[in-house]
């Protein structure tokens, strides 16, 4: 069980809902998912899609507000107390952005951001770089999760730098949840193998061909590389090591 | 009579208080967070909070997001 904050979650995987043609096809894929913990963002009365709230309501997830678009730590906390207002959770996704093209985050505004939420009793869940050294200083901070980028914000290019986020595992003792880059089941597979907690994605679900079942393959690939994990692999070897003992073996004359 | 300007909008307001400005506008009846002048007004605040000419009110609540 992923327990972020004292809270259990019995999966690990987390669903962001953006990107999703309709709500009824997020609501599917939030249903194959099996996820128990989904992000939502925050915007104008006039320009967000009613029906959004009751839906997940009505499924029982948990939501994780997010402070995606904000470029600076003063906007991220703003739009995290208001989060806090709306959906009456302390718990925030905190994106901080530093790059238009990457949407990676910026590291000295994330920090400056994670100290004043922390300060303020929230739950704070970091979007951040695959930098072990950024990690590790968000997670002495008091962060409950770090989530590192696997690839740049809806990019699929799953995760560019592995051995970092192995890395990052190493370095912290709170969960590591990997967010953004995923692009397909098994790229979720390799996140949870690398040692990762759970897995954060939005696009590789929403903007799949078929979301829902790819939904379904994500919730799979997620127990698969967990497992995997706690298993142990066998060593990689150049050359062959027979799995049929050569005992008994018949000597045709 | 003042003017406020509501998620970016001017707009006349012949009330005095953030709930009467709020009653307004149509809006969903949960998930709502408010800032004027860019700090939150928490919802118990709302019949209390005097609203003064010039003030910037935003209006927010959920939408998709990764």
């Amino acid at each position: 069980m992923l327990s972020i904050a004292g809270v259990g979650l019995s999966s690990r995987l987390i669903l962001g809902t953006g990107g999703a043609s309709s709500l009824a096809v997020l609501e599917r894929a939030i249903l194959a998912s099996g996820t128990e913990l989904v992000t939502v963002a925050l915007r104008r009365v006039e320009s967000s899609e009613h029906g959004l709230l009751e839906m997940l309501g009505r499924l029982g997830v948990r939501l994780l507000p997010n402070t995606a678009g904000c470029y600076t730590a003063h906007d991220a906390v703003r739009t995290a107390r208001m989060a806090r207002e709306a959906f009456e959770t302390d718990w925030v996704k905190l994106e901080v952005i530093g790059d238009e093209r990457t949407l990676l985050p910026d590291g000295v505004e994330l920090v400056r951001a994670a100290e004043t939420l922390v300060d303020e009793g929230f739950v704070v869940l970091p979007y951040t770089s695959d930098d072990p050294v950024l990690a590790k200083r968000l997670a002495d901070l008091g962060c409950a999760a770090v989530m590192p980028a696997g690839a740049p914000i809806g990019s699929g290019m799953g995760i560019a730098n592995p051995s970092y986020i192995r890395l990052i595992r190493e370095a912290v003792a709170c969960p590591v949840i990997l967010d953004a880059g995923i692009g397909t089941a098994s790229d979720a597979v390799l996140a949870m193998e690398l040692g990762c907690d759970g897995v954060l994605l939005a696009s590789a679900v929403t903007r799949a061909a078929d979301p829902a079942s790819m939904a379904l393959a994500m919730r799979h690939a997620v127990v698969a590389g967990r497992l995997a994990a706690e298993a142990g692999r066998i060593e990689r070897r150049s050359y062959a090591v027979a799995s049929t003992s050569d005992s008994g073996l018949v000597t045709w004359t | 009579m003042i003017s406020v300007v509501v998620n970016q909008v001017e707009r006349v307001f012949e009330g005095e208080r953030l709930d009467a400005l709020l009653g307004e506008l149509s809006l969903p009846p949960k998930g709502i967070a408010v800032a004027v002048n860019g700090e939150v007004v928490r919802r118990v605040d709302w019949a209390s909070r005097r609203l003064a000419d010039g003030d910037v009110v935003d209006v927010l609540t959920a939408a998709q997001g990764g």
